[in-house]
């Protein structure tokens, strides 16, 4: 049968279009798996488990092809060493000098630093431990930089972990399998890094492109960097620990700023994996969530921040618990302990004496005696030095004249420790209304002292000296 | 007659070019430096994709770049799909010109292999743009190009090997 009678002959356009069909399908394929990929997180499940077999293979199989090159290497530097053992030498003498002066320096600075640390109640990092690792496929192209170690999750391995080489950060792990950790290189073009300028403290993120010297972006401030400073992280967002040597910035031929990194000064076979929980793991996220919101104040419109706004009339708005009156020390029950003042916390501030300044003596808010719930005319006031916490009165919300019990006038009211004052019991005189006894020398005065008269709540924050 | 497209075997014009792109790969990616360079990194897979659309339009070449493409996306740690993509749109590429291309000479098909390259390499650089905001390095774009395209023998040589082995796709 002749070619052209064979009816397979005429098959050329169909089988094109076929292809073409093929060709579509394939890339849809290819299009739903880069619009689920979620490549770069930290999140251990965003590793698929394609992935991670591909790479329980791979670590193997490329520990095995790099074995002679390592072998090779280390021949190479044999070689080097025993031709130039003495110009070494001499260099290694040299850079020893140098180094014991930078171990003074070191050892005296360590030593400031813990009496500062002590001094200043600093909590500092706990030392990391370190998993070692080699490196044994390395990947360099312009749309992924990675690196595939051959330790994984039998040693404890996970992804977030930082990665470094004896001179400086390498990167973050990304993915875990057994056998194999896969190294996210701080020059991937996905590869975001806080990072700092070890001179001014100045703030970037380090964002790698695909080349060998990621960018510097996000700076601050003027003339934040110069060439040669050293570039360390900065630990912002607790991803990485703070001061891990990252490099040395430079101008880059784009006029960026760059950052030589430190990791290549030196082939990276072997890495050290830093056991770093960062402080996403870290934290009990449903701890966080279960924290108890304060209630909505019925009068929380009427609120400036702790201030109660003036009332439209001429007599202040009555205080809730959540707005304390002017000068009306009240003791939040802890249940609505929300607002951040230190009355609300539960633990009023007793009295301190300060001549220099009576008024805010006065103020304070410890004392709040039950005669704060009747009327102002009628209260019985305690000297503030003496007068205990009530916080069954002080619960209840105090009338809009309430203020002036607990205004004493500062020349009468008794320096009292501060101690004595919170620990003193509450005089029966003072936990019962007096209506109609005559009230002591202090509450015959109905006017309060004109210091405490308009004295705002703010003045309850005053910390104990 | 039929044995003119029974000597078309895919494990020979597939098959094989595909395990020496793999081992080819795998290899390039030891971690290797002389005299503190590194190794070039190749986009080995594009010579047979070049290769395979040249010789014969078929069903189980678009397949086979898909495999190399998730292949190296999953062994460079790249974003999964990229390289799939990137490959399969050079494919695509050579196949709606491939009558416009055989025939030609050798050094003509090599512009048109440069041409292709550079189209899957500005695939993926676009698809990298839109997932990170953030545009690769072209230092490092046309080192791979430049290695890239120095494959083309490779490729030629495949197309001199089955160019001829179904008549009907002359």
């Amino acid at each position: 049968m002749a070619f052209r009678e064979n009816p397979l002959g005429e098959l050329k356009v169909p089988l094109t279009w076929t292809a073409a069909v093929a060709v579509i399908v394939a890339a849809v394929v290819a299009i739903a798996l880069l619009a689920t990929d979620r490549r770069g997180t930290i999140q251990a499940e965003a590793y698929g488990a394609t992935r991670k077999a591909a790479d329980a293979v791979a670590a193997p199989v490329g520990g095995v092809l790099s074995g002679p090159v390592r072998w090779v290497g280390a021949g190479v530097d044999s070689v080097r060493g025993y031709f130039f053992a003495i110009s070494e030498n001499r260099r290694l003498k040299a850079e020893l000098k140098e180094a014991h002066e930078w171990r003074d320096a070191a050892l005296a600075l360590r030593n400031t630093n813990e009496r500062y640390r002590i001094l200043l109640g600093l909590k500092t990092d706990p030392p990391i431990p370190m998993i070692s690792a080699r490196i044994v496929t390395d990947t360099r192209g312009p749309f992924a930089n990675t690196r595939l170690a051959n330790v994984g999750k039998e040693m404890g391995v996970k992804p977030g972990y930082p990665v470094m080489s004896e001179n400086g950060l390498v990167g973050r792990v990304i993915g875990v399998t057994t056998g194999a950790s896969r190294v996210l290189l701080l020059t991937d073009i996905s590869s975001r890094t806080p990072v700092m300028i070890d001179r001014t403290n100045a703030r970037a993120i380090l964002t790698g492109d695909g080349g060998p010297n990621p960018k510097l972006e996000y700076m601050r401030g003027q003339n934040p960097v110069q060439p040669g400073d050293r570039v360390v992280t900065s630990g912002d967002g607790g991803v990485l620990p703070r001061g891990l040597p990252v490099g040395v910035a430079a101008k880059g031929l784009d006029g960026r700023w760059r950052v030589i990194l430190a990791s290549d000064s030196a082939p990276v076979d072997f890495v050290r994996i830093l056991e770093f929980e960062d402080f996403s793991q870290l934290v009990n996220q449903q701890e966080l969530d279960k924290m108890p919101v304060p209630p909505p104040s019925t009068h929380a419109a009427a609120t400036i921040g702790v201030t109660a706004a003036p009332a439209a009339g001429a007599r202040p708005a009555a205080p809730t618990v959540g707005t304390p009156a002017p000068g009306t020390p009240t003791v939040k029950p802890p249940a609505t302990a929300g607002a951040a003042t230190p009355a609300a916390s539960g633990t009023p501030v007793p009295a301190v004496p300060r001549p220099a300044s009576p008024a805010a003596k006065a103020a304070v808010p410890a004392p709040a005696p039950k005669a704060a719930s009747v009327p102002a005319s009628k209260a019985a006031p305690v000297p503030a030095a003496k007068a205990a916490p009530a916080p069954k009165a002080a619960i209840k919300p105090a009338p809009a004249s309430a203020p002036k019990p607990a205004s004493v006038p500062a020349s009468k009211a008794a320096p009292a420790p501060a101690a004595k004052a919170a620990a003193a019991p509450a005089p029966k005189a003072a936990a019962k209304p007096a209506p109609k006894s005559p009230a002591p020398k202090p509450a015959a005065k109905s006017e309060p002292h004109p210091a405490s008269k308009a004295r705002p709540p703010e003045k309850l924050e005053e910390p104990p000296l | 007659m039929s044995n003119a497209a029974g000597s078309l075997a895919p494990w020979q014009w597939i098959g094989v070019p595909m395990l020496f792109c793999l081992i080819w790969t795998i290899l390039f990616a030891i971690p290797l430096r002389v005299f503190g360079l590194q190794l070039p990194e190749p986009v080995f897979a594009m010579w047979p994709v070049f290769a395979w659309a040249m010789i014969r339009p078929s069903i189980l070449a678009p397949m086979a770049v898909l495999v190399l493409g998730l292949f190296l996306d999953i062994f460079w740690g790249g974003p999964l799909g990229l390289w799939a993509l990137s490959l399969l749109a050079a494919y695509g590429a050579v196949l709606g010109a491939r009558t416009m291309m055989i025939g030609q000479s050798a050094p003509v098909l090599w512009i048109w292999y440069a041409a292709v390259t550079g189209l899957a390499l500005g695939m993926g650089a676009l698809i990298t743009i839109i997932r990170t905001q953030a545009v690769p390095s072209p230092y490092i774009l046309l080192w791979q190009f430049v290695a890239t395209i120095l494959l083309y023998p490779f490729s030629q040589r495949l197309i001199d090997r089955f160019e001829d082995a179904d008549v009907r796709f002359r």
